[in-house]
């Protein structure tokens, strides 16, 4: 996986936990919270889906990774590529 | 001490056959149901009642999504009641105002939910949503109501089995006599249509209606009735103090004058027809009424065989010889909105203050002779005299029974 591609697949999980968000100019270096209305539950949301639909856990230490699509990209491509 | 007079200043609705007072009561009017079929989970079709407000009136998608269909239900009740009251709101204290919403149940939809969520999971709870718990705390509804309006008064739900849109009710009258609030948001709500649990629970009872027709499967007082269509729905008034609404020109629906709640204590499911004629003499007594000065008694009546048949013989009791006194129902028309049911079925009843037809009970093709009741009004609306209080009967499982007495509001 790419790390665009792993950048579309958290994108696709705001989607469906914020619908409200217009998310076509989200800034991949910039924090999802700062450009985003998102909460910690919506965090959970994230760390939910991301078990539910890939399999893919996100210990509770390790949550501070999710804070951009950029940081996100970089620590859960390598965990996308370690299921293939 | 004198008691401040309580008043009713703002409706907002939504039942299966109407998302306002004015559609809701033209429907009445009209002999419009509004019941239809739906699949649910491991039940397959059932007959139920369905609201079809739009919930992204009021909220946020994200909102929908996070919450539950009794905080949607709530909070689209609320903020229609605060819209219709004409009040400022943006002016008012937050802090000074209450919500108080009764519930038959609450959690049910969502614990279900979960548990179908996890199954797919192999039941690994850590599958399990964190959402669960603040959908499922008794609270919710009002709490997301509080949410939504940025209300900081107090804010909780009453739990009342299908009492609670009575009780609801009450208890925000009482908070105002108490000067607790200067504004109460209240009445009752239900979900209960989207937890298999409710339709499976009455099924083993033997008290889930069937008919070919869902429109005319809910019939209380008919010889034929078969048990409860069970509905969703909401009910939630703007209620104040009277000089409060005075001081601002408010319309005012009517006014609260009476109200008992009392408990049967002889059963978990089987009403008592000797507690449920004390609770109305003593709601008739606080408000200073005879019996004869009722002109419309609103039944509670779900079309279950004996629960009909008890209220029939509480009303019968009480109301013996009131020529003017006129009794109806309207489960016939939403099935049994359960928590808001009391709520609702007063709100479809206010306008005859107005206008003094009082609408009918339907889908009574040959009556129960055991629910024979004098000016029992069936299938057609009638014209009275004059409506001046309307005594608005509301039960419950594990036998609580509740009587809110309502008065055409006059200096």
């Amino acid at each position: 996986m790419t790390k665009d591609e792993c950048k579309q697949v958290v994108l696709d999980i705001i989607a469906e936990i914020a619908p409200d968000e217009e998310l076509s100019d989200v800034k991949s270096e910039v924090a999802l919270r700062e450009q985003l209305d998102l909460d910690s539950m919506d965090f959970l949301d994230i760390v939910m889906e991301l078990r539910k639909k890939h399999g893919i856990e996100v210990p509770e230490g390790e949550y501070g990774h999710l804070v951009s699509l950029d940081s996100c990209a970089e620590y859960l491509t390598p965990k996308f590529d370690a299921l293939v | 001490m004198e008691l401040s007079r309580i008043v009713i200043t703002g409706v907002g609705l939504t039942a299966p056959n109407g998302n306002s007072l004015s559609e809701f009561r033209a429907n009445l009017l009209n002999g419009v149901a509004g019941i239809s079929r739906t699949e649910i989970r491991y039940m397959g079709e059932v007959l139920a009642g369905i609201c079809n407000f739009d919930p992204l009136r009021y909220q946020k998608k994200k909102e929908v999504r996070v919450g539950t269909r009794a905080g949607s239900i709530s909070i689209y009740c609320a903020r229609e009641a605060v819209f219709d009251s004409g009040i400022d709101f943006e002016a008012v204290s937050k802090d000074r105002v209450g919500i108080y919403i009764g519930t038959t149940e609450h959690g049910n939809v969502e614990t279900e939910n979960e548990i179908h969520n996890i199954s797919q999971f192999n039941y690994e709870t850590k599958f399990w949503s964190h959402h669960h718990n603040p959908r499922t705390v008794a609270n919710n509804p009002a709490g997301e109501t509080s949410l939504n309006l940025k209300v900081t008064g107090p804010s909780y739900a009453i739990g009342a089995a299908c009492a609670a849109g009575n009780l609801g009710l009450i208890h925000a009258l009482q908070m105002l006599r108490l000067g607790e609030v200067d504004l109460a948001i209240a009445g009752g709500v239900s979900e209960s249509i989207h937890t298999f649990g409710i339709f499976a629970g009455f099924k083993s009872q033997g008290a889930l209606a069937e008919h070919e027709d869902p429109n005319r499967a809910s019939r209380p007082f008919d010889v034929e009735r078969n048990g409860i269509v069970v509905s969703e729905g909401g009910a939630l008034y703007t209620l104040e103090r009277l000089e409060d609404a005075l001081a601002r020109g408010a319309k005012i629906y009517g006014e609260i004058t009476g109200y008992h709640v009392n408990s049967d204590a002889t059963d978990y499911v089987l009403p008592n027809p000797e507690r449920q004629t004390q609770c109305i003499r003593a709601a008739l007594k606080q408000a200073e009424m005879a019996p004869n000065e009722i002109h419309i008694v609103s039944t509670h009546a779900t079309a279950t065989p004996l629960g009909d048949i008890q209220e029939c013989t509480a009303i019968r009791e009480v109301f013996a010889d009131c020529p003017d006194t006129y009794i109806n129902n309207t489960k016939g028309f939403i099935g049994h909105a359960m928590g808001a049911a009391g709520a609702l079925e007063l709100a479809g009843n206010l306008p005859s203050f107005e206008d003094k037809i009082v609408h009918p009970s339907i889908n009574v093709d040959q009556l129960d002779p055991k629910c024979e009741m004098n000016n029992l009004v069936l299938s057609r609306s009638i014209k009275a005299k004059r409506v001046d209080a309307i005594l608005n009967n509301s039960f419950g499982m594990l036998g609580i029974n509740s009587v809110l007495v309502v008065r055409h509001f006059s200096d």
